[in-house]
């Protein structure tokens, strides 16, 4: 053996390690890729072998591949083994590459679970921080659930080392699985004053991240931070605490008012930078929120402004960075304050350094003014011309535009120079931005009626040079530009100078290149133009035949659109294209059809506000969950739904929903409510009424004088030779200005200011009220519906995670909640490698320990009580030492039973709902939560042990007991569990019985601990709409398996369940039977009684059950490394068995997965289709297995130092795979 | 939060790379390439902030990055995190890193990422920051590789010196290929401790 041993270190020595590997991709720069994939090979054949350091080596190597991007996620299994692996040379290795590469939908993490919470109650420090330091990468839901007892305990643990990464920990915990917050939250506000500076400052990062999501619910805390940032002397502690009291100032200004001493006094002292500026920051905020409540508090906001241009000013590029950002926050409150620095922020956008040029920008949306716009507008036009890369370009066309269009136009005091920006903007190439710069167009066009006349000209330009911007499909970004154009000139064609020449560049052959949803555009509106060209043509009769050209026009080049391969293109075409023809054939007969087709095109579009659907508020009395008609049979439903598939194409799904909703309004409603519409319209002035008549009285009010003053040149070229052209516009607009101060001087006396738009614009600085806009332009606001329902929730994201974790953190605990509800799906095992026990090294691990430890406790009862005041302070979290005394159980679950009924329904709905959604065992609707769960080897060490002689059943009998609920079980097995799904979710819990009231399912584990002890976990779920109180359950022993009752209790008396279950409610408890001999499986008859107590009466009802002990139950997941396993099965003990399986068509890793899950066992070694695999059962006998799979057909072959228990495992595995 | 660390040099080839939200392999060398083209246009003068890239979390993150002779350090964070304050967690690394190679170069990266990979995991977990204090860092690295080396005993003796025969035979020896040093004394530094 020893030489074996030898050998394989002196193999290893000449196995490629992680340097070679890397020296090797060295040297092979020309085929790296093929290098690395023997490479690959290699490491295949090395997680092959036994060698645990082998394995280990190739897994290093993979860390390395997978960070140069390869997959690696084929390897996951070895992993595990690796990290399972004694040696913590070996397990770090191991986390590391699982940390690198495990995820939450990583399926062998499931297998982790017990590896992981061995690691963690490792006796040496490391082991565990190893662990903790892994599971912060790929902690899942399920982990979190299983392990957040462990981690809990671990925050008090005595080396500091732990406990700071049992704090950081939590908060990945406390994210996946929010249930475990409010029970953890004492104890982390505990670990804010704890005595070692490292964990103090993870307490406090762990608090500042939750904080920072849900700041409301973290105030009480505020008083306590106070405390610590004016102790604390670590900077990453105080800036972290100040950007909290950041968060939690604009909630309680109150706390504003205190912070601003302490705050100057560290901007004082401290000499960190980061500090200094964190301290500034929070000023600000602080200044924010009180400024809010009191007005004049400007002056300290200046005073920071000041401190801020100095920080601008520095040459240090990175706090120049930073106090442009500082000085955003205090522009979106005081803009004012920072717009007497325009000129240092205006030379920020000078600098070479690109993110100072974007904070720069973000300030300048809060530093224009109607006076300065165009001349800053034009500054940022020379930095699109200049600008390198298409980011930073493309951030600086979204600025234009967001400035230009801020509080809906405020600040533009001539449309004609906006729009032709936005021309000019086109011009990018490679911009993202084509759509932002489409819809700004469309928005001015339909909502500044004064500029049509121009945006329609500028557009037809556009579609006239189109090519330009489609030259190259690269650029396609910037076509939608076109969608916009076609539209505008198609719409308000009536302002078309040379319609015949648009509607011909409309349908040039180079448009069916375009994407189709812009195709579709210019189809329809080339209809449009259509209608406009014939109307201005059938006025002269000699014209007719230029009409039947332009008929004749179109006819010649719609074909192309009908051929296209985008639906709505087609479909459009080909109607227009008929639509023409038969246009054409009445022109034949002289017959006047411009009025008709104009028809066709009539009616004025408003604009709706965006969020106008939404808001449509619900009539009162319209259910919208209610049925219209009753859901149709099964069958139908589906065909339903195929014909509905079928029309999505033409109509989105929710169109589906909406229109049944509204015929349930009837007639009468309808009109009424069209009536107050109507007089609510007349009454707003905003709204734009749809006839022709009101326009005009609105136009007409609006009186004379705002016509355009100044005479634009329809006819400018898309580019003015030697000046870009809005630049004329900028000078047209600086004449226009002085023209207009020198009338205004003259009618000095008359000078009174019209109503109009300019109201809003009063917020400018001094001379804006000087600046007339050239148009009195109209801008419509958007159409909302009435009644709109004010609502500002629009915007939450309803996946973020923090959402979860925005719970009441200062509502006292309830007894239930002191201790994490979770739900352990096995006992809490302490895995032991059989190499241990061969070798006789039994290594003790902690847990093991503790209660042997207990057992003496219980003994000496005084010995009993020091103990328990001993952790008193930790308020009863700690299950494992809790669960062990019987005072402080009883009294607990005493609470437990009376706590149900206390609480509201909804509360315990709350607390029992939840966990559900997460179990993978879901599927079966039982909420299992475990509010008083205890760590399985607790309970079994508070009894003695009791060992009975097999016996014939008894009669049954009803003794009712007033017990905890420790109580024990005979082992069973479960593997007879339903499993017809695939991998993750699988379910140790069987169904016992059902009936109307209640539904039991269990789970059946061995214990460790005892040789002849069994645990029987059993969820009671209530199923009626009655409340089920003073449930018994009771079991009839036989002389092999017995019901563990409390000392004093009869045998034949029965235990009663320690709590009440209201309606829906599920919950779980546990039994201990001792067993004698584990050989056979046995089978035990129960009954449970319970009372359903209904609002007037209350009946006893009784379930009657049968307990299913398998030989599996009796089996403990054990690993096992490769090399001890061959020396078991050389060792010649073992008996051998074998059995087959036919028809097995499911993947081997499944097939693996299900023994291991349903049977408990592990694999040891997986070479191909063929796996070692381990269990022991709790009397320690070895149960060996080699599976192997060809063809459908798997065979075991088994070994095992008992004969009787390896034929009863093997009858269970094949029942398994029956029925599956 | 810290999002994600990454180091490569100045041609972009990833000397390290810990996400600590999952990614696939390919957006994670994806978020890499675009992080390198990010980082490497900007001038040594220009301020070490930057705005995150598209695919790692978008306006929420900013890119935090400090260059090194031949090698780029940077930090994705979210906004709960100082950026200043990150700029010296940087600089504690890297110093760390040096008194746990003596005086560090690229090679060193090159050839022991595992081992920057654990003296990391004493500073930042699960994308938080563990411990700022180098003295405690150390203390907690050596700590650790010594139980390493005991355990490794007798039999990790022949594996080394196979190694180390093996470095010597090889022409290409990793300490000739001139990368140059890591300048690890950055003036200017505002001091944190």
């Amino acid at each position: 053996m020893a030489l074996k041993i030898v050998k394989g270190s002196i193999d290893r020595m000449f196995d490629k390690n992680l340097q070679d590997l890397v020296r090797g991709i060295r040297n092979h720069k020309e085929d790296e890729a093929k290098y690395i994939s023997t490479c690959i090979d290699e490491i295949k054949q090395e997680l092959k072998q036994d060698n645990i350091a082998v394995k280990s080596n190739a897994v290093c190597k993979l860390t390395y591949l997978q960070m140069l991007g390869y997959d690696v996620s084929w390897a996951a299994f070895n992993i595990v083994e690796v990290m399972s692996s004694s040696k913590f040379t070996y397990k770090r290795i191991g986390y590391l590459a699982a940390s690198q590469c495990f995820h939450e939908s990583t399926d062998v993490i499931m297998l982790t679970t017990n590896q992981i919470r061995k690691d963690l109650s490792s006796p040496n420090q490391y082991d565990t921080g190893v662990a903790l330091t892994g599971l912060s990468c790929f902690v899942t839901p399920d982990l979190a659930r299983d392990l957040a007892n462990d981690i809990m305990t671990l925050m008090s643990h005595t080396k500091p080392y732990i406990r700071k990464k049992a704090v950081l920990i939590m908060y990945k915990v406390f994210l996946k699985y929010p249930e475990s917050l409010r029970p953890a939250f004492p104890r982390m506000k505990e670990k804010l004053e704890d005595p070692d500076p490292g964990v103090q400052s993870a307490a406090v990062n762990v608090i500042c991240e939750l904080a920072r999501r849900n700041p409301k619910n973290y105030l009480s805390l505020a008083p306590l931070f106070f405390k610590l940032m004016t102790s604390s002397t670590n900077n990453w502690v105080l800036i972290k605490i100040i950007k909290l009291f950041g968060a939690l100032t604009p909630l309680e200004p109150r706390l504003g008012k205190k912070l601003i001493e302490p705050l100057t006094n560290l901007i004082h002292s401290t000499s960190a930078m980061s500090l200094l500026y964190e301290c500034v920051n929070t000023v600000i905020a602080v200044l924010i929120s009180l400024s809010s409540g009191m007005p004049n508090h400007s002056a300290s906001i200046q005073l920071c402004v000041q401190k801020l241009r100095i920080l601008i000013e520095d040459s240090d590029q990175n706090l120049k960075y930073l106090g442009l950002l500082a000085m955003s926050k205090i522009l979106k409150t005081h803009p004012k304050s920072v717009q007497s620095h325009k000129d240092l922020i205006l030379q920020c956008l000078d600098d070479k350094d690109e993110s100072i040029r974007l904070r720069a920008l973000d300030l300048l949306y809060g530093m224009v003014s109607k006076k300065n716009l165009m001349e800053i507008v034009k500054k940022l036009m020379l930095h699109v011309d200049k600008a390198e890369g298409t980011t930073y370009r493309d951030e600086l066309l979204t600025k234009i535009i967001d400035i230009c269009s801020q509080s809906n136009y405020q600040y533009i005091t001539n449309f004609e120079w906006y729009i032709s920006i936005l021309v000019e903007l086109t011009r990018l190439e490679g911009t993202r931005h084509g759509h932002l710069i489409a819809s700004q167009m469309l928005d001015v066009a339909i909502r500044v009626k004064a500029i049509r006349a121009f945006a329609v000209a500028q557009m037809a330009t556009l579609l006239d040079n189109a090519h330009l911007l489609t030259g190259n499909t690269q650029h396609s970004g910037i076509c939608e530009v076109l969608y916009a154009a076609a539209w505008i000139c198609g719409e308000f064609s009536e302002h078309l100078e040379d319609p015949m020449a648009t509607l011909e560049a409309m349908l040039r052959p180079k448009v069916a290149t375009l994407p189709g949803h812009i195709q579709a555009v210019y189809v329809q509106n080339a209809a449009k133009l259509f209608s406009t060209v014939l109307c201005s043509q059938e006025g002269a009769p000699a014209d007719s035949k230029v009409a039947q050209e332009t008929s004749q026009l179109l006819i010649d080049r719609l074909p192309v659109f009908v051929q296209s391969d985008n639906l709505e293109v087609q479909e459009r075409a080909s109607c227009i294209l008929q639509l023409v023809k038969y246009i054409q054939k009445l022109q034949q007969k002289d017959v006047e059809v411009a009025e008709e087709v104009t028809a066709l095109f009539a009616g004025e579009l408003n604009p709706v506000a965006p969020k106008a659907q939404k808001k449509v508020p619900v009539p009162e009395g319209l259910d919208l969950d209610a049925w219209i008609n009753e859901p149709p049979s099964g069958s139908e439903s589906e065909d339903e739904g195929r014909k509905t598939k079928g029309k999505a194409v033409f109509a989105k799904e929710e169109s589906r929903h909406t229109k049944p909703r509204y015929t349930e309004v009837d007639e009468k409603e309808l009109a009424k409510r069209r009536e107050v519409r109507k007089a609510e319209q007349a009454n707003n002035p905003f709204y734009i009424k749809a006839s022709p008549s009101s326009q005009k009285v609105y136009q007409e009010a609006v009186g004379v004088e705002h016509i355009p003053v100044v005479q634009i040149d329809l006819s400018v070229p898309l580019k003015v030779p030697g000046m870009p052209m809005s630049d004329q516009y900028v000078k047209l607009e600086e004449e226009r200005r002085e023209k207009n101060k020198a009338d205004r001087k003259k009618k000095d006396k008359k000078k009174r200011r019209e109503k109009g738009r300019q109201r809003r614009g009063d917020s400018g600085p001094e001379s804006e009220e000087d600046i007339t806009p050239a148009h009195m332009v109209d801008i419509v606001t958007e159409e909302m519906p009435e009644n709109a329902l004010p609502s500002d929730d629009d915007d939450k994201d309803p996946n973020d995670p923090h959402k979860a974790l925005n719970i009441d953190l200062d509502k006292p605990l309830a007894d239930s909640e002191k201790k994490l509800p979770v739900r352990t799906h096995r006992p809490d095992e302490v895995l032991k490698s059989p190499i241990e026990d061969v070798e006789g090294l039994e290594v003790t691990s902690e847990p093991k320990k503790k209660s042997g430890k207990e057992k003496k406790d219980k003994e000496r009862k005084k010995g009993k009580e020091k103990k328990k005041k001993k952790h008193k302070q930790e308020e009863g979290e700690d299950l494992m030492e809790a669960g062990s005394e019987e005072p402080v159980q009883s009294k607990v679950t005493n609470d437990v039973a009376a706590q149900p009924p206390a609480s509201t329904p909804e509360e315990a709905a709350a607390v029992t709902d939840d966990p559900p959604a997460s179990t993978p065992d879901a599927g079966s609707g039982v909420a299992a939560v475990v509010p008083d769960s205890e760590p399985e080897e607790t309970k079994s060490s508070k009894h003695k042990k009791k060992k009975q002689k097999k016996e014939k059943d008894k009669k049954k009998k009803h003794h009712h007991h007033h017990h905890s609920d420790g109580v024990r079980e005979e082992s069973v097995q479960n593997g007879t569990v339903e499993d017809e799904e695939p991998l993750p979710p699988m379910s140790n819990y069987a169904l016992l019985a059902e009936n109307s009231y209640i539904k039991m399912v269990c789970d059946i584990q061995g214990n460790l601990h005892d040789g002849s002890q069994v645990v029987v976990s059993v969820i009671f779920e209530n199923k009626c709409d009655s409340f089920i109180k003073s449930m018994e359950f009771n079991v009839m022993d036989s002389l092999n398996s017995k019901l563990q009752r409390p000392e004093g209790a009869g045998p034949h008396d029965s235990l009663t369940v320690p709590f009440h279950l209201p309606p829906g409610i599920s919950n779980e408890a546990r039994f201990i039977f001792s067993v004698q001999s584990i050989v056979m499986p046995q089978k035990l008859k129960g009954t449970l009684t319970f009372i359903v107590k209904t609002e007037d009466s209350s009946t006893h009802e009784k379930l009657d059950f049968k307990l299913h002990f398998t030989c599996t139950s009796y089996l403990i997941t054990t690993p096992c490394y490769s090399d001890a396993y061959a020396k078991l099965l050389e060792s010649g003990d073992l008996k051998g068995s074998s059995l087959k399986l036919e028809g097995i068509n499911q993947p081997f890793h499944h097939l693996l997965a299900r023994i291991c899950f349903h049977h408990h066992f592990s694999v040891v070694e997986r070479i191909d289709s063929c796996a070692s695999m381990y269990s022991r059962s709790i009397q320690g006998h070895h149960v060996c297995l080699l599976v192997k799979t060809a063809d459908q057909t798997v065979s075991i072959d088994a070994k095992c130092d008992e004969p009787g228990l390896l034929r009863n495992v093997l009858d269970e595995i094949k029942l398994t795979f029956s029925q599956c | 939060m810290i999002k994600a660390i990454l180091i490569f040099n100045n041609h972009g080839k990833p000397r390290l790379s810990k996400f600590y939200e999952h990614y696939s392999e390919d957006t994670e060398q994806q978020i890499i390439r675009e992080t390198f083209h990010l980082v490497s246009k900007r001038d040594e003068n220009v301020c070490n902030f930057l705005e995150g890239g598209m695919l790692i979390g978008g306006s929420e993150n900013k890119l935090i990055y400090r260059h090194y002779a031949t090698l780029y350090f940077v930090f994705c964070v979210d906004s709960s995190e100082s950026g200043l304050g990150i700029l010296d967690l940087i600089q504690v690394f890297v110093e760390t890193l040096d008194k746990c190679f003596e005086n560090v170069c690229e090679l060193d990266l090159i050839f022991h990422v595992d081992k920057v990979h654990n003296i990391l995991a004493e500073m930042v977990m699960g994308g938080m920051v563990l411990e700022t204090n180098m003295n405690e860092i150390i203390t907690q690295v050596d700590a650790q590789n010594k139980m390493e080396k005991s355990e490794a005993g007798i039999a990790g003796a022949p594996a080394r010196a196979v190694s180390a025969v093996k470095n010597m035979n090889l022409p290409e020896m990793p300490r000739n290929i001139n990368i140059g040093d890591i300048s690890i004394k950055v003036p200017n530094l505002p001091s944190f401790k």
